[in-house]
């Protein structure tokens, strides 16, 4: 064969391993892509306090839901249903959780939001969503959000849901679990 | 304003067995619904533009094909011609259709961004995708159920003739007020599911860990059924919906029967009934229900009305013990005790476990008000 | 006398080895073309009854044959096996027998390779149809395999249907591979790349398609195996993934596919049509731009299988728009055919016939198609029938119908003699029957409301699947009809002359019919 004919093999060949790679590249860029937009209800910790805290804008209800995936069968539920909340400012809100089996258990929750271009307003100082939670048998806790919605929210929305799922990740591999929650943990 | 006529017209025709009493195999079932809503009512609009300009371009289009497989064959045009290109008729061909797709792109666009509605709706329901059924949550009365697949399984195996709304009937619709803004927030437990109700031409995929948003507000009061639309596993075809769309005092008066009905499920089963409350309430309900056969002492009267002390089934066989209380026995005289409440029937099927040496004897299991609502529960 | 010693190749002298050995280490692109298309055609005939099981059971409402669990798999089956293992493999191998031809070329460019690329095919469908008897059942979630039915909820027999689609997809790549290498080096001197006949060009765009996305589907399928057994997260919520993330690596690589499974198809029209009208292809340089800007455009429309997913607006008008733009470059291709035919000098030969039933259905598929990519009615159409009726319609007769009819137009090369007019005629009668009754009625259920995947309906539904089954099995009929008619004509029948069709242009004609073993050892001059 002449020697177009193994460049044109060689220049195909790294194609498809360069796609090859490019697929597992889809797996960080569509996080950034979420984040850039915050959609999907991807939401990522932020550092620093005080950046968002700015004035205090308008009325806005935030509505908390709790889901257990599957058959998670730790009580869930949060504090208060509805929180009328001002935009740029911080607030507290709690949700609580029990261990009603007879086993020690670890659970992962997952936040959502809706709408979802409400999600890149809403900013998390704190979130038990950030660590796994254990619980020994029947141990019952009171966990924190500490969150804020900026002042960039869009007029269009007066009511914002932020959902969390908790899921059974006691049997999960406990090392590579740490490293899959530190992407939850990005700035 | 002919358009409107054609469309009529067009739905005369593909709607005429409505007249039909019957919801049988429908022959002139051949188009999308109107709906009940605004939005239902202009995705169908938009859909029949797109059809009937597809219609235009395909017998345009066909026609000089088909004119010219008539008339151009080789018996008829024995020498052919041999123009094969034109630079002019190439260019319009490429524009007229990408001026035709801008015509149709404005009004689809315009439509998608009033579905993209983000303001709070009066009401806000939690709709769970499960394998194989929905839950519905009502988030501000916290009024939440199961919607489980109605339809028998005998008719599902050709045992028995098919009902009406087979497969399209559930044992607790959705309920919601006409006129208002209906939010749902819609999720799964544990694969992907969809929800949708053509009549309101919603459909949002459920995703485990996700929170999805529709919105709808509802014209007409009336029953709108909708379909699981992503496969999720064995019974993804069983696993319909049913809203049910009433005048704002019927569900008010609605919500409140299940509030009340939750208050009570929550009393009953958030209760942690010991054993010795419900054997002391057991004797009572024993005393008014079961001593005129049972006895006293739970011997019976031998060769007619069994002994419960000692009996296999109150000793070992807490499911058949519930299931002979609920739902009698055959050809016997023992009747269904369903009438009485959940505390009721808990207690008293506890306190024959727990009598004439029973507990010692046996598993010693009780049965917890619970029990006996999770007995009623349908099964599929 | 020439001074150079020329090299004869011994082994040549005496034609193709005999026997068993033939087939398993054939080098030569003409048997290897054959193996392609008699392995696509057991397929398509597997797939096929698995689709008579599918229709049998929707004959009537209620459950009669299978059971739910089984339903599943025999949809997931018959989407796999038709698309890896009938309308792919028919393609390569039509490429195979006819792309050294008509450039002029002796083989493609990597004989060996092309020969293993075909024989692990028939072992990745050995493993993906071993799967059935598997405990636990084939593969149920679809063709598409969504996260996480496919992964936590799978079936055991899921790893064994990864491992059968990295053996499928190294299989096309290879080919794909070597298609390239031969378009683009071996040409004869003279063929230009504008001079190349229209089939060649579908199948260069279709190979550098495949290169592009293939090792996506890889990558997707390595992933879920990681999620299944080494504690990854890439798809499960739980542990920071996102399902939503699997269909969009997915249709990254599904919607390329789908135009991989029909720009050969495109091809193989363009010359039947240039044939049987007597008169040379309208616009063949925008054919070509027609077909590299649906090519192009086709990596930037995936999202909209994903209308319902729950993406931001702004990514859904753009899905939107982008999808109806690749409406414009297919309609050109279909206009210029019908220039082609107009004021042509036309016979109805069958080739002709199944060409331009796939102008006609291609395009109804394509109306559907556009209706499908506006968004708020796609809200509306999304997983019913009416897809099932939008693909099928560019899949059957579009894809098929092109395939078959390559094999009326081809088979007299190949083989040296003619098929039977009459039968070919009546097979494509039947079948243009058969696939318009299967599928039109599917619009209507669509419409009406019934979802894809339903083993069992309501009431309403029922005449039209009657109907549409009634349509499946006389379809199915016809297609084994089709193989006593290719079985038929190979053994023997009227002898075909070299030129074969009158109106035929291009290098394969001017070999001898049936075509000899090697051809154009020697390039041919091209004006």
């Amino acid at each position: 064969m002449n020697s177009n004919g193994k460049k044109t093999i060689k220049f195909l060949g790294a194609t498809v391993v360069a796609m090859f790679f490019f697929s597992f590249a889809l797996v960080p860029l569509y996080n950034v892509f979420c984040e850039v937009t915050g959609i999907n209800g991807k939401i990522f910790q932020s550092n620093d306090s005080d950046q968002y805290a700015s004035f205090e804008g308008r009325d806005v209800a935030v509505q908390f839901i709790s889901s257990n995936n599957e058959n998670m069968p730790w009580t869930f539920k949060p504090s208060d249903e509805v929180m009328g909340v001002v935009t740029g400012k911080y607030y507290n809100a709690n949700f609580y959780v029990k261990n009603t089996t007879g086993k020690t258990m670890t659970a992962q929750a997952v936040p959502s939001i809706a709408p979802s271009n409400a999600a890149a307003h809403l900013k998390k100082l704190e979130c038990f969503c950030f660590e796994q939670q254990e619980l020994a048998p029947g141990e019952e806790a009171l966990l924190p959000v500490k969150f804020l919605i900026s002042n960039e929210l869009p007029e269009t929305i007066q009511n914002v849901i932020l959902s969390y799922t908790i899921f059974d990740i006691t049997d999960y591999n406990q090392e590579k679990l740490a490293h899959n929650n530190m992407q939850l943990e990005k700035n | 304003m002919p358009f409107n006529l054609i469309n009529k017209f067009a739905g005369y025709i593909f709607t005429l067995t409505l007249f039909s009493t019957s919801a049988q195999a429908d022959w002139f079932d051949l188009n999308m619904t109107e709906g009940a809503t605004a939005i239902s009512k202009e995705v169908f609009d938009l859909h029949m533009l797109i059809f009937w300009i597809c219609v235009a371009i395909g017998v345009v289009v066909f026609s000089v094909m088909f004119y010219s497989m008539f008339a151009h064959t080789k018996k008829k045009n024995p020498v052919a011609a041999t123009f094969h290109e034109s630079t002019k008729v190439e260019i319009a061909w490429t524009v007229i259709p990408f001026l035709i797709l801008i015509a149709m792109a404005v009004p689809a666009s315009k439509t998608l961004t009033k579905m993209y509605d983000d303001t709070a709706g009066d009401v806000n329901i939690q709709v769970t995708g499960y394998q194989w059924k929905w839950q519905y949550r009502y988030l501000e009365d916290g009024v939440s159920f199961f919607s489980n697949l109605s339809t028998d399984m005998d008719e599902i195996y050709n045992l028995v003739p098919k009902g009406e709304n087979y497969l399209e009937e559930v044992d607790e619709a959705l309920v919601i007020p006409v006129g208002k803004k209906v939010r749902f927030l819609i999720t799964a437990n544990d694969v992907i599911h969809s929800w949708w109700v053509p009549a309101f031409a919603i459909k949002q995929d459920a995703i485990p860990g996700f929170v999805n948003t529709a919105w709808t507000t509802v014209d007409k009061p009336g029953i709108y059924r909708g379909k699981c639309t992503e496969l999720c596993g064995k019974n993804h075809g069983f696993m319909p919906i049913v809203v049910k769309v009433v005048e704002q005092d019927e569900y008010d008066a609605w919500i409140n029967d299940k509030k009340e009905e939750a208050f009570k499920l929550a009393e009953l089963t958030e209760k942690e009934w010991t054993t010795a409350e419900l054997v002391e309430r057991g004797e009572g309900v024993y005393a008014t229900n079961c001593v005129a056969c049972h006895q006293t002492n739970g011997q019976g009267i031998p060769g007619i009305f069994p002994a419960l002390a000692g009996s296999d089934i109150v000793l070992n066989d807490k499911p058949k013990n519930i299931e002979i209380l609920m739902e009698g026995v055959q050809g016997a005289a023992m009747n269904s005790f369903d009438y009485l409440s959940e505390v009721e029937l808990a207690a008293v099927i506890t306190y024959t476990r727990q009598s004439w040496g029973n507990a010692e004897n046996g598993d010693g299991e009780i049965v917890t008000p619970k029990d006996i609502v999770d007995y009623k529960k349908p099964k599929i | 006398m020439s001074a150079v010693i020329e090299n004869h190749h011994d082994d040549h002298h005496h034609g193709p080895a005999k026997g068993l050995s033939r087939w398993l280490y054939t080098t030569n692109h003409k048997d290897i073309g054959t193996l392609y298309l008699w392995f696509s055609f057991a397929m398509f005939l597997i797939g096929g009854a698995m689709a008579m099981i599918i229709r049998a059971e929707l004959f009537q409402p209620g459950m009669q044959i299978v059971e739910p669990e089984f339903y599943n798999q025999m949809i997931t089956l018959h989407g796999l096996i038709m698309i890896f293992g009938g309308v792919m493999p028919a393609f390569v191998g039509l490429a195979n027998w006819l792309v050294p031809m008509m450039v002029g070329a002796p083989d493609m460019a990597l004989p060996r390779m092309n020969n293993l690329s075909f024989w692990i095919l028939p072992f990745a469908f050995f493993i993906l149809l071993a799967s059935l008897f598997m405990e636990g059942g084939a593969p149920n979630f679809g063709w598409t395999f969504y996260a996480p039915l496919s992964t936590t909820y799978a079936p055991p027999s899921v790893t064994f249907f990864i491992f059968s689609v990295h053996i499928m997809g190294a299989s096309s790549i290879m080919g794909a591979i070597n298609v390239i290498v031969t378009i683009m080096n071996m040409r004869a001197p003279g063929m230009d790349l504008m001079k190349m006949p229209l089939f060649v060009w579908s199948w260069l765009i279709t190979a550098y398609l495949l290169i592009a996305v293939m090792p996506v589907l890889a990558g997707a399928v390595t992933m879920m195996l990681m999620d299944i057994h080494f504690g990854t997260s890439f798809f499960n919520a739980a542990g920071g993934g996102d399902p939503v993330l699997f269909q969009h690596i997915f249709w990254f690589f599904g919607h390329p596919e789908v135009y991989i499974m029909i720009l050969p198809a495109f091809g193989i029209v363009s010359h039947i049509i240039e044939t049987f009208s007597r008169k040379q292809l309208f616009g063949y340089s925008s054919m070509v731009w027609a077909m590299l800007s649906i090519a192009i455009l086709s990596f930037v429309v995936w999202a909209h299988h994903m209308f319902t997913v729950g993406m931001p607006l702004a990514a859904e008008l753009f899905f939107m728009w982008a999808t109806m733009l690749i409406a414009v470059p297919t309609g050109v291709k279909v206009f210029n055919w019908i220039a082609t035919m107009f004021k042509g000098s036309m016979t109805f030969e069958t080739p002709m016939l199944f060409a331009c039933a796939f102008v006609v259905l291609f395009t109804l598929g394509g109306f559907s198609g556009l209706m499908l990519a506006i968004t708020p009615a796609d809200f509306q159409y999304h997983d019913t029938y009416f897809v099932v009726a939008h693909f099928h319609y560019v899949l059957v007769p579009g894809s098929i119908f092109s395939i078959m009819a390559a094999v009326y137009y081809w088979i007299p090369k190949w083989s040296g003699n003619m098929y039977d007019e009459r039968l070919g005629k009546l097979h494509f009668w039947l079948s243009f029957i058969g696939v318009n009754v299967t599928f039109f009625p599917q619009h209507f259920i669509g419409l009406a409301g019934m979802p894809r995947r339903y083993p069992d309906y309501a009431l309403q539904f029922a005449d039209w699947n009657m109907i549409s089954t009634v349509g499946a099995f006389l379809f199915g009929i016809s297609q084994v009809f089709f193989l006593f008619i290719v079985i038929k004509t190979v053994m023997g029948g009227k002898k075909a002359t070299d030129q074969v069709w009158e109106g035929a242009r291009g290098l394969e004609w001017t070999v001898a019919s049936p075509a000899p073993y090697h051809t154009f050892e020697t390039p041919p001059k091209v004006d």
